[in-house]
């Protein structure tokens, strides 16, 4: 068996070496996680705000649908997407079945009730500190959910990265979607996948590890912004 | 300020939106002359095609996308007219499939064949033997475990023929010591080493898998394991979007006597792993 310390040597050897196929393999990862998550929250920041303050029927049973697809099963969204994009689908004459862009809205559909559904309950706590100030200075729904998403601005950005982490992270849905092709749909996550079923288990655990260490400088350069934003806010 | 944060948030999120909308219009329409070629885990597992399809490419400035899953997916897949070639190994499904008007025709490319291989330990005492049905024979006998992929890709259509050959119905011990992964060639290989399990794969696979262990070759050369790959043009009148023209163009090229020939060229620590066996016309 090989051992972990092989797998540190190989991550940092291909980190070193600046493989092209590694950086490739890499920005693809970034490109589609990225335009997933912005794709999700300019649905879900809405839509959990909404949730959080709209006052319609249904509403109660709304929650509920959102908060249970955040357990939505990745391969189950690639199998729904594949169906959807296949040429034999109903969207099959726009091909995009085999493309990144088939992988952002797999991962759209992933992340966006995971968006939502922290989204509600962050603006849901928020406007019951702050109803009845926005109700005297006579504001409106809308404006009412937007000066409460803008105040939650920070807690959301968590929700954000939440997001991120399980876009960046999971395999069952872009490698159905994307199949995993060479120099066009090829991710971290399925070559991870790929170089295990080769039985090449400590350049698959290295490449584990660099996506671990891309998560974490993803996730500090977030919170680096938002600390200067915040210190200019209230300078 | 509730204007203002309003104006805000509307805007970061149009922008959001365009962005995420625009960015893969541009390239992924632009380079069109690509085929997509649905095939199995085993030969993009191998190597063959990281070796392979960059010679055609070369020459005929086509890409080649390769979608690897098993032999039962890829044909569903094809079914779907999700690929424009379809490049597998089971030569009964794939005739069905041409004859059910999926496919234009079915052409032989290359061969290999299947070995069984297992601890070093050897449980079942079947290491050295070329009788296949004796050893899975043996296998059930001594209740030694093995491993099957279990997900109706050629590979396992392959071993159950072997096991009906033999009188065997392993699936009724499914869950003791038969044990169905479920999963792709490598996959299994990797549960099978971690178990201690008996398995079936393919000899390229095998030869090119980076997790051996102590497991070694134990059953080879019986010519029921014989392994047959096939290729077939997905029946552009059945699936309007196929590319024919790109599509035969490969098919035309790997029949070839340079594709055959860059077949026959691919090693792998000295082994040559498929051996093309195309009637030439």
């Amino acid at each position: 068996m090989q051992d972990f310390g092989a797998a540190f040597g190989q991550a940092f050897a291909l980190i070193l070496s600046g493989d092209a196929d590694l950086m490739e393999i890499i920005a693809l990862s970034l490109r589609v996680t990225i335009l997933a998550v912005a794709m999700a929250c300019a649905i879900g920041l809405p839509l959990g705000a909404l949730l959080a303050v709209g006052r319609f029927p249904g509403r109660g049973a709304a929650t509920v649908f959102v908060n249970a697809l955040m357990g939505l099963p990745p391969v189950v969204v690639g199998l729904g997407v594949y169906l959807l994009l296949s040429s034999a689908g109903p969207l099959g004459v726009l091909q995009l079945l085999y493309t990144p862009t088939a992988m952002v809205i797999a991962q759209t559909i992933l992340v966006t009730p995971i968006v939502a559904a922290l989204t509600r309950q962050v603006v849901e706590d928020l406007h019951a500190e702050y109803d009845e100030l926005l109700r005297s200075m006579g504001a409106r729904r809308l404006g009412v959910i937007a000066t409460l998403l803008w105040d939650a601005r920070y807690s959301l950005l968590t929700t954000a990265l939440a997001g991120l982490g399980r876009a960046l992270a999971e395999v069952g849905a872009v490698i159905i979607v994307g199949g995993n092709i060479n120099h066009v749909t090829r991710v971290m996550t399925t070559t991870i996948a790929l170089e295990t079923s080769k039985g090449n288990l400590s350049l698959a655990l290295g490449l584990g590890i660099i996506l671990v260490g891309l998560s974490i400088l993803v996730n500090g350069l977030v919170m680096g912004l938002r600390g200067s934003a915040a210190r200019l806010a209230y300078a | 300020m509730i204007r203002r944060s309003f104006l805000t948030l509307t805007l970061l999120g149009a922008a959001a939106a365009t962005a995420a909308g625009l960015a893969f219009t541009g390239p992924s329409q632009a380079e069109d002359k690509f085929i997509v070629v649905q095939s199995t885990t085993s030969t993009q597992n191998s190597g063959l095609y990281d070796y392979l399809l960059p010679i055609f490419t070369r020459e005929t400035g086509v890409e080649v996308r390769v979608v690897a899953v098993g032999t039962g997916q890829a044909i569903k897949n094809a079914q779907n007219c999700d690929g424009d070639v379809l490049l597998v190994h089971a030569k009964a499904s794939e005739e069905k499939f041409v004859a059910a008007g999926y496919g234009v025709s079915r052409a032989d490319v290359m061969y290999n064949d299947f070995v069984i291989v297992g601890p070093g330990s050897d449980p079942a005492g079947i290491a050295g033997g070329k009788d296949v049905t004796a050893a899975l024979t043996k296998i059930k006998d001594s209740k030694a475990v093995f491993a099957s992929r279990g997900d109706d890709s050629g590979t396992n259509k392959k071993e159950m023929a072997l096991w009906k050959a033999a009188g065997i119905d392993p699936t009724a011990d499914s869950g003791s010591w038969y044990r169905e992964t479920g999963s792709g060639m490598g996959a299994t290989l990797n549960a099978s080493v971690g178990m201690g399990a008996y398995t079936m794969s393919d000899r390229a696979t095998w030869i090119a898998f980076g997790n051996k262990g102590d497991f070694e070759i134990a059953v080879e050369g019986d010519e029921r394991l014989f392994n047959q790959y096939g290729v077939i043009l997905v029946n552009p009148e059945t699936c309007a979007n196929v590319k024919a023209d790109l599509g035969q163009a490969f098919i035309n090229w790997i029949l070839s006597d340079e594709g055959q020939s860059a077949i026959a060229d691919y090693r792998r620590d000295g082994k040559q792993l498929f051996f093309p066996n195309a009637k030439m016309s």
